[in-house]
This record gives C-alpha cells, sequence and structure tokens, in this order.
C-alpha cells in the first residue's frame, strides 16, 4: 500500500515538473510554414546560361562578364591574357519572380535585353512543388558598323532588324541537396538574318547546368549547351572539320568555380565560347576545347538593394 | 500507518493541485530582432514570429524562434544569413530555457512595469550556452503580458564563423532585444 502511495506520489509531482520542462509543448506543433528553396545557384548565371535564381525583388545586380584571348595562343599573348572580350550588365528584380536584364558586349558591339520569370518553385516547406521552371526570353541587336558586318555587301540596304537575335529558354532544375543543384534548358534561338542558306534560322538547342557545393563559399559549375546538328554551318569552314554537326561551330562547354565574399560573386572560369550573351553562346561559339580553344574568364556580380519590398504581414 | 496514508494522500492531493493551478501566459507573434553595428555596416533583422510560454507560479520561461523568420533589409543578407552564417537548413530553430526572477504571480494581476533578470540557456547553430539578461516584465494596460529584454551574444561563442573579408562588416558581439507579448493560456 505504501509503495503505492509513494509511486502515486512521485507521479503526482513529477506531472508539474515534467510540463515545466517542456513549456513551449504546451502550445503544440506548429503549422510548418510556406516556404521556397533558396540559393539553387549563387547567382543568376551559371556561368554563360542563366541559372534558376533570380534577383530578389527590388535588388540591382551588376555585372562585369570579362573573357580572355584563347590559352593555345601561347606566350606570346600570355595565353590569351593580351585580349579582353567584355560584357557589362545590370538585372533587377520586379518581383520575386518577375527579373529584367540588359548588357552590352563588345562581341559584335551587342546590346541584349531579357526577361525571367519563375512560373513554378521549387518548395523547401509546407507546400508540395519538387521543382523550379522559368521561362526566359531574351532579344539581342548586333550594333557594329555596317561595313564591319558579315552580311554586308558594298550598296546593300541595312535593316536594323536585320541585327537583331532572339532566344527562348525553359529552365527547368531542382535544388536536390545543399550540395548539387541541377538544371535542364531546352530551348529555341531564332536570328532575323543569316549568312548563308545552311543556316537556320531557328536553332533547336538543350543546354544542362548544375553546381556542387565545395564550401559555405565556394561552388564548383559546370554548363553544356547542345545544338541540334545540322541548323548552322560557318561561311568558312576548315576541310577537317565538314563533317562535324555543325560545321564551323562548336557546343558550348563551360567550366568553373563561383567564389561569394557577401555582397560580391566572383566567377572564375574556363569556357569556348567567346560571347556572353544567348545568341552568341548558343550559335556563335567556334573554340574547340580539344585544340586548346579555350577562354580563361570572370563575371563579378554585385548586388544593390534599391527598393525593399514591405514584409510580409503577420 | 493510517495517518502516515492520509498525510501522503493530502501530498499527493495537493501536489496535482499546484499543478492545475500553474498560471502560464504565451504567444507565438512574439518580436525578437538582433543588431549588428559597425562602422562599416549596420544589420539589423526581425522576428515577429518567436512562440514564447511563461510559467508565473514558477518562474520559468521558454522560447523559441525559427532563423528562416528574421527579415533583413537586403535580401542577399537574409540569404547568406541562413545560408552561411547559421546554416538555417541544420539548425531550424533558437530556443531559450530559462527563469525569470524579480516577479511574481500576483504582480501579473495588475497593470504595471517590473524589472527582471533573466538567466538560462540559448540554444543556436547547435551550440547551447548560459546567457543572462536584465529587461522589464508587467502587465500592459490592454492587458497582455509583456516581457521585453536584451543581450549580446558573440558569433563565434556559437560556432557561426565570420570570413576575414566581412570581418569589419559584422559586430563582434551582437545585440539581441526581445519584446513578447503573453496572453493567458
Amino acid at each position: 500500500m505504501r509503495r503505492t502511495l509513494s509511486v502515486l506520489f512521485f507521479i503526482a509531482t513529477l506531472a508539474p515538473l515534467h510540463a515545466q520542462d517542456d513549456l513551449l509543448g504546451l502550445l503544440g506543433e506548429e503549422e510548418p510554414e510556406k516556404e521556397f528553396t533558396s540559393a539553387s545557384f549563387k547567382t543568376t548565371r551559371v556561368i554563360n546560361a542563366q541559372s534558376l535564381e533570380n534577383t530578389a525583388h527590388g535588388v540591382m545586380d551588376v555585372k562585369i562578364s570579362h573573357r580572355f584571348g584563347f590559352l593555345n595562343l601561347g606566350i606570346s599573348e600570355l595565353f590569351g591574357l593580351d585580349q579582353a572580350t567584355v560584357r557589362i550588365g545590370m538585372e533587377y528584380g520586379v518581383t520575386d519572380r518577375l527579373m529584367i536584364g540588359f548588357g552590352r558586349s563588345s562581341y559584335q558591339k551587342t546590346l541584349d535585353g531579357y526577361a525571367k520569370y519563375k512560373i513554378l518553385r521549387q518548395c523547401q516547406s509546407g507546400c508540395g512543388m519538387p521543382i523550379t521552371l522559368s521561362v526566359f526570353a531574351g532579344m539581342s541587336a548586333n550594333m557594329l558598323e555596317k561595313e564591319k558586318t558579315e552580311w554586308y555587301a558594298p550598296g546593300q540596304e541595312d535593316y536594323f532588324t536585320h541585327r537583331l537575335g532572339y532566344a527562348f529558354q525553359l529552365i527547368v532544375g531542382r535544388k536536390f541537396s545543399e550540395a548539387l543543384s541541377l538544371q535542364l534548358m531546352p530551348g529555341l534561338v531564332h536570328r532575323n538574318l543569316v549568312t548563308t542558306v545552311e543556316q537556320a534560322h531557328d536553332v533547336l538547342n538543350m543546354g544542362a547546368a548544375g553546381r556542387v557545393k565545395l564550401t559555405k563559399r565556394l561552388a564548383l559549375n559546370a554548363e553544356y549547351f547542345y545544338v541540334l546538328p545540322g541548323q548552322t554551318r560557318a561561311s568558312v569552314v576548315e576541310a577537317d572539320r565538314l563533317d562535324d554537326p555543325n560545321p564551323g561551330f562548336k557546343n558550348s562547354l563551360s567550366i568553373g568555380f563561383d567564389i561569394e565574399t557577401g555582397g560580391h560573386v566572383f566567377q572564375l572560369h574556363f569556357t569556348n565560347s567567346t560571347a556572353m550573351f544567348e545568341r552568341g553562346v548558343i550559335t556563335e561559339t567556334t573554340g574547340d576545347w580539344l585544340d586548346g580553344d579555350i577562354h580563361f574568364g570572370f563575371n563579378i556580380s554585385r548586388v544593390f538593394t534599391l527598393y525593399r519590398p514591405k514584409p510580409k504581414k503577420v | 500507518m493510517t495517518m502516515t496514508r492520509h498525510l501522503l494522500f493530502t501530498a499527493a492531493l495537493l501536489a496535482t493541485l499546484t499543478a492545475s493551478a500553474q498560471e502560464r501566459y504565451a504567444t507565438r507573434t512574439g518580436h525578437i530582432s538582433f543588431h549588428s553595428d559597425t562602422p562599416m555596416e549596420k544589420i539589423e533583422a526581425h522576428n515577429h514570429k518567436a512562440t514564447s510560454v511563461f510559467d508565473a507560479t514558477t518562474g520559468a520561461i521558454e522560447m523559441a524562434v525559427l532563423m528562416k523568420g528574421f527579415e533583413f533589409e537586403k535580401a542577399l543578407m537574409q540569404e547568406h544569413f541562413n545560408e552561411n552564417y547559421v546554416e538555417s537548413d541544420k539548425f531550424p530553430k533558437a530556443t531559450f530555457k530559462g527563469k525569470i526572477t524579480g516577479i511574481t504571480a500576483e504582480d501579473l494581476k495588475k497593470p504595471g512595469s517590473h524589472a527582471v533578470t533573466v538567466e538560462g540557456d540559448l540554444t543556436m547553430h547547435g551550440v547551447t550556452k548560459p546567457v543572462k539578461a536584465s529587461g522589464t516584465m508587467g502587465m500592459e494596460p490592454t492587458g497582455a503580458i509583456r516581457a521585453t529584454g536584451s543581450f549580446t551574444v558573440k558569433p563565434e561563442d556559437y560556432n557561426i564563423a565570420i570570413p576575414g573579408m566581412v570581418r569589419d562588416n559584422i559586430a563582434k558581439e551582437i545585440v539581441i532585444k526581445v519584446q513578447v507579448d503573453h496572453t493567458k493560456m
């Protein structure tokens, strides 16, 4: 009897003690908040390709991109470091889903502008979407003097519309873990004017890109654009290149590192593409990795918060 | 024998009674903010979704806050805070378990503010450290039981590494401010 009573007493005293140990437990489980996956990539570009990421609402991202000459130019050109191709660009997050941007490249003195919209956003908690899906549409204009353009023949009318090209992409991807993000980019590049009859106005392509995060502030990126065969051909093709899928042109392959330092992201990479906008990268890459036609290059991204959206009310 | 039995019964009964008579206050919308102030940069973040439960009979208080709920001035700062500093996916919550002294259950029955001290363990980024703070507690004219306080923590104490490049931008000591309005449970 005494034992049962002691047990009863023990339990009775224990009950309030236990309650004190877990006061928060009294409130019960919280509803998980809806939250989208963030930081699939360090910045809005993988290297040349658009990534799953957008600039946040109200944030401007200034991008300075630079490609040196080909590594195989040898010591007289300091392995390409004597040459430079530059793109200066700017992006802005109109909303958390919509981003716009424009840039100006030294390559063909090109102006480019684009918009990227997140249709679906991968969900971290509180919802079920497994992927992010973005749609990208861009436009570029070759602003070279007409005498310097490839297609110009003396006396020919130089229509501005001839200088325009368009790029459309669907970007579908997923951040599989803290360490790994992958994306696929089926796309179409349209050129208003092409230089030879062998070149298609519409070039179908498929891009793939990925990121492996090595440390908190360092990531390894790679991207590849596959251009469907028989769609384009350079006006002059070396004899041993005639059997290539797209003679005179190569698929774009880039590999590099993202280094993040607070407000800046430095991207250092190797690529066979000279241009830094979609039409140039996908349809006008001529460098061959196996021949050492590799550019060393970097992108610097610096963000500025121009407008701060009001915090969501509780 | 019978006497002892009665005594024990009464004691057991009393113990259960005190348990049910506890005065508990709680909220899910507490405000916790932190501030880092250096000549280079001023950083602050606010979280309005802290949960807190206070037991006025024992003085015990428990708080929890989701790290991802902190809202920064700059979106990128918020991303870096979660991704690189506090690693919110690995350590989603910060919790505090402690005791408030300097106030009684009776003090909370009428409006007024009282100076209190709070002492306990703060768990953040997987590390638990004792903290002590002074603050105020009392009943607001609205009837809410408000507790306020502020204290400082060092990121290094919680294994939060600050890279050399931004060392001048982030204060050595981060000020944490708490203001929670509890209602009776």
